[in-house]
């Protein structure tokens, strides 16, 4: 997927007036957020069952050579095939070639973030084949050329009026003057139109949630049913998957599901959890007649052994963007390429580089949130900071910024002068603003006062503060 | 693509301080972590006496709208089955899994079923299938593919009607694990079911039957 995570500041703007969008917005706090705050709150061992799964997954990451190979050794053993793809461009040349083995007119897609970095539709369309979406989300963005917003709910950023009229505009088999209003009535049509896509599909494709070393197995996570139609009725089943995906056991596996689900969507367990291994046997009735495994690094191993080591252990719950203030306010495509939110601010910097990435890390106010919730404890503040340091020693950040920054760290390593000059400043701000408390306009800080008052200090540095009420007397108790 | 292979996974084992795969002492580690199939934490909420077990199955799947008929004996499912039908405006037909573990029920004791069996083309609006286990930590069913139990039934039809006994209800996921172990081999598909399909991809509304079954039933078989 080509990026326009160089343009972020522009893009939060647009975000910031389009109206449509911040509405859509508006619902994440009463959906997402109560809905895990609840069910996490309703599982007793929910924080340990966290320990527990960046425990398995740090695991993992430490021998990921074994478990990749054990992978690969059972899925083979079960008869499926396991290409590995270096990049995007080897994973998209493997998907068309197992596509034209076929001859290949349309192919049916569950969910997958993995077939949107590889900007696998593209690339698919531009070779004649032709991909069907078949996640309302997916759907819904795909009639509307739009990429995902959100990792676990695509369209996010669409209102119903929206979804109505691109359903009208699309769907020129029916009645124009149907009724569409209700989301019922919505989904069914989106239902009625797919059901014949996943029968003439000649290929369905899917992501994987786990992939289990054990057993060979790949797994998908969904609530639609679109997943399981998209591997149970074509002759291929194609899943492609990135290579930290892989697990050890059925029971690792499991133990990590208790906090997927969970810290996605509040749900106890999703409707669907599907354990794939292989084509069907030669005495089922249904299922595959062929399975493949599309094994991607793209930029993944490189980061072991670094700092960035830790993303690694990403389940794609979402639950860092679903409570990420800066998500919350702009939404998902402002970040500008496949993974928004504190994870995408983390992840998008390592793969596609920290200078095309530049701004994302900034793109928080540090307030922990994402920390707080993520199921397998990525220090995500930690991690942004580190690409901000990063940036900073590379001289990617800006002149301006670069030159403040000069300056406070010469005022900050000479103490007396830092607590004069701050000393100055606050008595200046404190006597200009005692009368009405705050200031609307403030030179040098307009980039504050355009969007919100100033408060006024109270005349006093917080240091001085803090001497007035002993705290320098107790820190050294 | 053995060249994308080694050199992936030459860049992982550089990345972890390694030359060449695990040494064999560490291998023989992880084999034995693979074999054994150590369980992590197992919630406690499952840690019930089997009654107890079976209401929590219940209650749970329940929340996530599954239906639950509770009979006590293999002679009342056609006519749990037969009142379900009634109940929705269903026809007569139903498409069932070629399953033994349903033969001992005497279907033909509701005369108006018209029981067919096999996998689903599509066209079917009812299936009855056996399941694995129940997990009575969520209300999860646990059904798997082979010729007795064909995965189409399990997404295609808008009403998949499952029979499923008392004695298949067990606490946790991992409980599933042990009894599939036990029944052999891995089978091509592996289908936890919790609640009929549902989306929210429509402003976060809660809407059941996407793709899959608008319906989901239980028909408890209170054997223990």
């Amino acid at each position: 997927m080509e990026s326009t995570t160089r343009q972020f500041s522009q893009n939060a703007r647009d975000a910031l007036a389009n109206a449509p969008l911040q509405s859509a917005l508006g619902k994440m706090e009463s959906g997402f957020v109560a809905n895990r705050a609840s069910a996490a709150g309703r599982l007793l061992e929910f924080e340990a069952l966290r320990d527990q799964a960046r425990d398995i997954k740090n695991h993992t990451l430490e021998n990921l050579d074994f478990y990749l190979e054990k992978f690969e050794e059972n899925v083979i053993a079960s008869g499926g095939v396991v290409h590995w793809a270096a990049t995007a461009g080897d994973a998209r040349q493997i998907v068309l070639d197992i596509c034209r083995s076929v001859d290949a007119k349309t192919v049916t897609k569950g969910k997958s973030m993995i077939a949107e970095e590889i900007g696998l539709n593209e690339f698919l369309e531009a070779n004649e084949i032709e991909p069907v979406e078949t996640d309302l989300g997916e759907y819904i963005i795909q009639l509307r050329h739009e990429t995902p917003s959100h990792i676990i709910a695509p369209a996010i950023h669409v209102v119903k009026d929206q979804v109505i009229e691109t359903f009208k505009e699309s769907h020129a088999q029916f009645d124009p003057n149907r009724s569409l209003e209700e989301p019922r009535e919505l989904l069914d049509e989106a239902r009625s139109v797919l059901r014949q896509r996943f029968f003439d599909a000649d290929v369905g494709i899917t992501g994987a949630n786990f992939l289990i070393a054990e057993t060979g197995s790949t797994v998908i996570v969904t609530n639609e049913g679109n997943g399981d139609l998209t591997q149970t009725l074509p002759k291929i089943h194609v899943v492609v998957a990135s290579l930290e995906k892989v697990v050890p056991t059925l029971e690792d596996a499991s133990a990590i599901l208790r906090v997927l689900a969970r810290s996605a969507t509040g749900q106890e367990f999703s409707s669907y959890t599907t354990f794939s291994n292989g084509p069907r046997r030669a005495e089922d009735p249904d299922g595959p007649e062929q399975f493949h495994v599309v094994l991607l690094d793209n930029g993944r191993s490189k980061l072991l052994g670094t700092e960035s080591q830790e993303v690694l252990r990403c389940i794609r719950c979402g639950a860092c963007m679903n409570h990420c203030p800066v998500y919350g306010a702009i939404g998902g495509h402002a970040y500008g390429w496949v993974y928004p939110g504190p994870i995408g601010s983390v992840i998008t910097p390592t793969l596609i580089g920290v200078d095309e990435a530049r701004d994302l890390p900034n793109a928080s106010t540090f307030c922990g949130r994402c920390e707080e919730v993520c199921p397998m404890r990525i220090p995500l503040p930690k991690l942004m900071r580190h690409h901000r340091e990063t940036a900073f020693a590379e001289k990617l950040t800006p002149a301006t910024e670069r030159a403040g920054l000069s300056v406070w760290a010469f005022f900050a390593q000479r103490p007396a002068l830092y607590r004069m000059a701050t000393g100055m400043a606050m008595r200046v701000l404190g006597a200009f603003g005692r009368r009405r408390g705050k200031f609307t306009r403030l030179p040098g800080a307009s980039g504050w006062t355009a969007h919100r008052d100033f408060p006024a200090p109270p005349g006093k540095t917080f240091q001085q503060q803090w001497s007035a009420r002993g705290g320098r007397r107790k820190a050294g108790q | 693509m053995n060249a994308a292979r080694d050199a992936v996974l030459g860049r992982i084992r550089q990345g972890l301080g390694r030359t060449g795969p695990v040494d064999e002492i560490r291998r023989a580690e992880l084999d034995a972590r693979l074999k054994n199939h150590k369980r992590g934490i197992i919630p406690d909420r499952s840690n019930r006496e089997p009654k107890a077990l079976v209401d929590l199955f219940v209650e749970m799947a329940e929340k996530v709208q599954t239906t639950v008929a509770r009979v006590t004996a293999p002679e009342d499912v056609p006519d749990a089955l037969g009142d379900y039908l009634a109940q929705h405006n269903l026809g007569s037909d139903v498409r069932m899994a070629p399953d033994e573990r349903l033969e001992d029920i005497p279907w033909a004791s509701r005369p108006t079923l018209t029981v067919t069996r096999g996998s689903s083309a599509g066209d079917d609006e009812v299936s009855v299938t056996a399941a694995l286990a129940g997990i009575a930590e969520t209300g999860t069913l646990m059904l798997h593919s082979g010729p007795a139990s064909p995965t189409t039934l399990n997404f295609l039809p808008d009403d998949h009607v499952v029979v499923l006994r008392a004695s298949q209800i067990t606490g946790a996921y991992e409980d599933g694990w042990d009894r599939l172990r036990a029944a052999g081999a891995m089978p091509r598909a592996v289908n936890f079911i919790t609640g009929p399909s549902r989306s929210g991809d429509i402003e976060q509304t809660l809407m059941l039957g996407a793709h899959g079954p608008r319906r989901l039933h239980i028909i408890l078989i209170e054997d223990v």
